[in-house]
């Protein structure tokens, strides 16, 4: 158990924000790097070396991976990076968040964000993308997303390792006045070569005073002992016994516990409150207003977080009048509005499609999708203390750096000021890169005299107050030529969650540019069309709109990979063979291969029996290509999914089975939404209340899932989100094979019974 | 009133209307028990109560009568309970919020079905995760069945 203890310590109790100074060594990605922050975390004994990297005189190795750990295995993934070079065991390690520090900036998140495909390699697509990078250096952006943690860490985590052990090599050299290149090292000791051996901890103090002239060379794939094999992730003996600490986990001394009622009417102000019948429940101690760039409402403070949900229900607010239209039907027509103006913008495309669609016999689909919420299986929450002009928060987040920044802001202060501790994620999805969460614990604990307070919202709060994936309506049209697409003219109306993210966490800021994600997973795609225009029709409300797991992919890989289908039928061609037909360019060749693979694993083509149907769809999205296959049986006059094949390709894979884990998790996230899942708005506020209404796939529901791995693409995918956006079309073109029933609104529950159990 | 949780005796003072997942997680700190829904319907806040899964988040604390066993309670002294070795095993846990539940009811499955078929399974485990863990967590209970206990 020593080793819950020491993350327990590490992960959890107070760790600086930033540091001046230290002891780093080596080189980093960038010229100038942030400093070490961990010189003022450390114990007696310890030494560190690089911000990730501490050794103690007991050879006790801690690596800090400065990713939240939401079930993805980042942790593992991340601390594999630095032990590969280290040349240490996986046993021999503790894994840490750390604290919350500008040397952990991510880099690699935002440079997919350049509106260019991920094959596209070209002189502005290369610079864009490295502008973009460095951006994300000075804004410091410590962010968990974008299925972007180890593209990110590949180099900075390797470089820190090696160093590590370069100077660790050194100062075993001085200690035995021999030359270093002829030393070794095995499981965290240098060895010489007449077999004497030095820990790496009774070398500690001596390395960490040492520097290189320039960074040390790395290992080749082909030297990997751990890289490239999967690995025991490193939290699973915590998350077995109940030992993690979440969020909500949090305890302290002298602890209030809060819930919130925020407007379920965004944007909306409080009528009335019934705060006698709040103050009247036993255990409720006070009511606070909030007043947010997120949300404005009511916090109820109590001595236990029963008593809060209790004064919280009693409090029952009333609330002005929405902004936008009150119920789905008037929110559709907003939308169907944006469809039929000029387009916000158009990324992507080809040749003449306006005059090509001219005449011909044209093909034309729409697609509706709707708002989502994360449902994340732990509840928002944050907990806060506010004291001496300084706050401290605990909380599970993917952007500790901006919910630092957005508190001080709320609470005048400055942003070295205040200090994140990051704890266990229960489920992120992007939900967790948010403000709101840590903006009302700071607005609450501004009122509780010094005392901490622990702010959880009720499952109810959660769904009607998440940052939804934004509801979608597409017109889609093409034209055939000897069966194959010839022309394309792709429509989206979505609000852009840029603008709505921009507006919530940066008020001061405005957002700029053309918001790619309403055309993510469609002009991206790796086909070569004769002629296509991708068109965003940009429609803005006051709903707040946010990141859901594969952002905007989730609902272009639906409409696009839908569509696709249906021009093959159109068509008269096989689904597959259409596709590798219209990926003719060299670039291609991943998704090719992917397609080829899931289909020999699928038995592609093969006689089904009537009613028995297969779909197929592919979508690249965080640079790693997925195709996948449903297979469905109607026969019963419901549908009963039999099973699904999936392949990814995401240039390497650094722990094979953490990636599939990852797949399969993203597969079933999605799943759950195209079956069953709607946000839909009914007199100004979110219709749905708990899992009673808005419910997720359970363990009778999921069929099996087969997942195989390549290697084909030349740059490193991400693994966290690609396996959503396909399965939604490869579901309803199943369907479609089954049944010959075209469904093309989202979720297909509204349309069909699924035998789930 | 007073309560029996993994093998200790606790005297608390609670409304009678409180629900046994925050007597649990807020008057006795043990926090194995996780909030998820307070409706009963994820299964987050699962604890046996003499070997019954029971969700704690819609069970009134003052109603309860028997051992209460939480993850906490679930090892043998230093020894883990072969569910969670099975866990382990098999890697389950990805984001980890669920699993205590989910483990809580696999082994109250396999002490009533101690050869569970899929259909079993189907069946028993009807807890919600997020996280998707779910072929996974059935590979482990078909393991956790297999090992003598």
């Amino acid at each position: 158990m020593g080793k819950i203890a020491k993350y327990t310590r590490r992960g959890f109790l107070g760790l600086g924000v930033a540091a001046a100074g230290g002891l780093a060594v080596g080189y980093y990605y960038y010229k100038k790097p942030y400093p070490n922050p961990l010189p003022e975390t450390l114990e007696a004994g310890e030494f560190t070396f690089t911000p990730y990297v501490i050794i103690g005189g007991d050879n006790a190795i801690t690596i800090i991976t400065p990713r939240a750990e939401m079930g993805q295995g980042i942790h593992t993934t991340l601390a594999a990076l630095v032990a590969e070079e280290l040349d240490v065991d996986m046993d021999q390690i503790t894994a840490a968040h750390g604290p919350a520090a500008a040397a952990y900036y991510n880099s690699a998140m935002l440079r997919e964000g350049a509106p260019f495909p991920f094959f596209e390699e070209g002189f502005v697509a290369e610079t864009m993308r490295g502008a973009l990078g460095v951006a994300g250096k000075f804004l410091a952006l410590q962010v968990t997303g974008g299925s972007s943690a180890s593209i990110d860490a590949f180099d900075k985590m390797r470089e820190a390792g090696a160093t590590a052990r370069a100077v660790l090599l050194e100062a075993a050299a001085a200690r035995w006045g021999v030359a270093a290149d002829g030393l070794s090292t095995a499981r965290a000791e240098v060895v010489s070569p007449n077999g004497e051996r030095l820990s790496y901890g009774a070398l500690a103090a001596e390395a960490a005073k040492l520097t290189l002239p320039s960074p040390p060379a790395l290992k080749g794939p082909s030297d990997w002992r751990i890289l490239g094999k999967s690995q025991p992730r490193v939290e699973l003996l915590e998350k077995v016994t109940g030992a993690s600490i979440y969020g909500i986990d949090v305890q302290l001394p002298d602890m209030l516990y809060a819930t919130v009622a925020m407007s379920p009417r965004f944007g909306a102000k409080a009528k009335s409150a019934d705060e006698v019948a709040a103050m009247a429940v036993p255990g409720v101690l006070n009511v606070v207003e909030i007043v947010t760039s997120t949300g404005v409402g009511f916090g109820i403070i109590a001595s236990n977080t029963w008593a809060a949900f209790e004064g919280a229900r009693v409090l029952a607010p009333e609330w002005e009048a929405a902004s936008y239209p009150a119920d789905n039907a008037g929110l559709k027509a907003l939308w169907h509005e944006a469809l039929d103006r000029e387009a916000s913008f158009t990324l992507g495309g080809e040749g003449e499609p306006e005059a090509a669609l001219q005449g011909a016999d044209v093909i034309e689909a729409s697609y509706s999708l709707p708002f989502l919420a994360h449902t994340t299986m732990e509840p928002m929450n944050a907990t806060a203390q506010f004291k001496d002009g300084k706050l401290t928060l605990w909380l599970g987040t993917q952007a500790p750096g901006i919910a630092a920044m957005a508190s001080a802001g709320l609470l005048g202060i400055e942003a070295d000021d205040v200090e994140v501790i990051t704890t266990h994620l229960g489920g992120g999805f992007g939900r967790r890169v948010e403000v709101d969460v840590p903006l009302y614990a700071a607005a609450i604990a501004a009122q509780t005299g010094g005392k901490p307070v622990k702010v959880t919202w009720t499952r109810e709060e959660d769904i009607q107050h998440d940052t939804y994936r934004p509801m979608a309506e597409a017109n889609v049209k093409a034209t055939l030529k000897d069966g194959l697409p010839e022309a394309l003219d792709y429509r989206v109306a979505a609000p852009s969650i840029n603008k709505s993210l921009f507006a919530r966490t940066f008020p001061d800021m405005s957002s700029a540019g053309p918001d790619r994600s309403i055309l993510d997973g469609s002009f991206d795609q790796p086909f070569s069309w004769p002629h296509s225009r991708f068109a965003a029709h940009q429609v803005d409300t006051d709903i707040p709109v946010g990141f859901w797991r594969s952002v905007g992919n989730s609902i272009n890989g639906f409409v696009h990979e839908s569509f696709l289908d249906e021009l093959a039928v159109a068509g008269g061609k096989d689904p597959l063979e259409m596709r590798l037909a219209m990926m003719k360019d060299a670039r291609h060749a991943p998704a090719r291969k992917a397609l080829k693979a899931v289909a020999e694993m699928a038995g592609w083509g093969q006689v089904l029996p009537e009613g028995v149907g297969q779909g197929i769809a592919h979508t690249l999205s965080f640079g790693t290509w997925v195709a996948e296959v449903v297979q469905v049986d109607m026969r019963g006059g419901t549908v009963k999914m039999d099973k699904i094949w999936a392949v990814a390709d995401p240039g390497m894979v650094l722990d094979p089975a953490n990636f599939e884990a990852q797949i399969t998790s993203g597969i079933i996230y999605g799943l759950s939404a195209a079956v069953g899942q709607e946000v839909s708005f009914a007199d100004g506020r979110v219709a749905q209340e708990n899992f009673y209404d808005f419910d997720a796939l359970r363990m009778a529901g999921v069929p099996p899932i087969e997942v195989a791995l390549l290697e084909n693409s030349p740059r490193m995918g991400g693994a966290g989100e690609p396996g959503t956006p396909p399965i939604a079309a490869a579901l309803g073109n199943a369907i479609f094979a089954a049944s010959k029933q075209r469904l093309r609104a989202l979720p297909f529950g509204n349309d069909v019974d699924f035998e789930l159990g | 009133m007073e309560l029996q949780i993994n093998g200790k005796t606790h005297q608390v003072e609670a409304p009678d209307d409180m629900p046994l997942l925050w007597v649990l997680r807020d008057l006795l700190d043990i926090k194995g028990p996780k909030f998820g829904c307070g409706v009963g319907a994820c299964g987050a806040c699962t604890v046996l109560v003499d070997g019954i899964p029971t969700r704690t988040c819609i069970t009134a604390a003052a109603d309860v009568e028997g051992e209460i066993t939480t993850i906490e309670g679930l090892p043998e002294g230093e020894r883990l309970h072969k569910v969670q070795e099975a866990w382990i095993k098999h890697e389950v846990p990805q984001c980890g919020y669920c699993q205590s539940g989910q483990i809580l009811a696999a082994v109250a499955l396999l002490e009533e079905t101690p050869q569970p078929t899929d259909e079993d399974i189907d069946a028993a485990m009807t807890n919600l995760c997020r996280c998707g863990t779910y072929p996974r967590l059935r590979a482990a209970i078909h393991e956790a069945a297999g090992v003598e206990g």
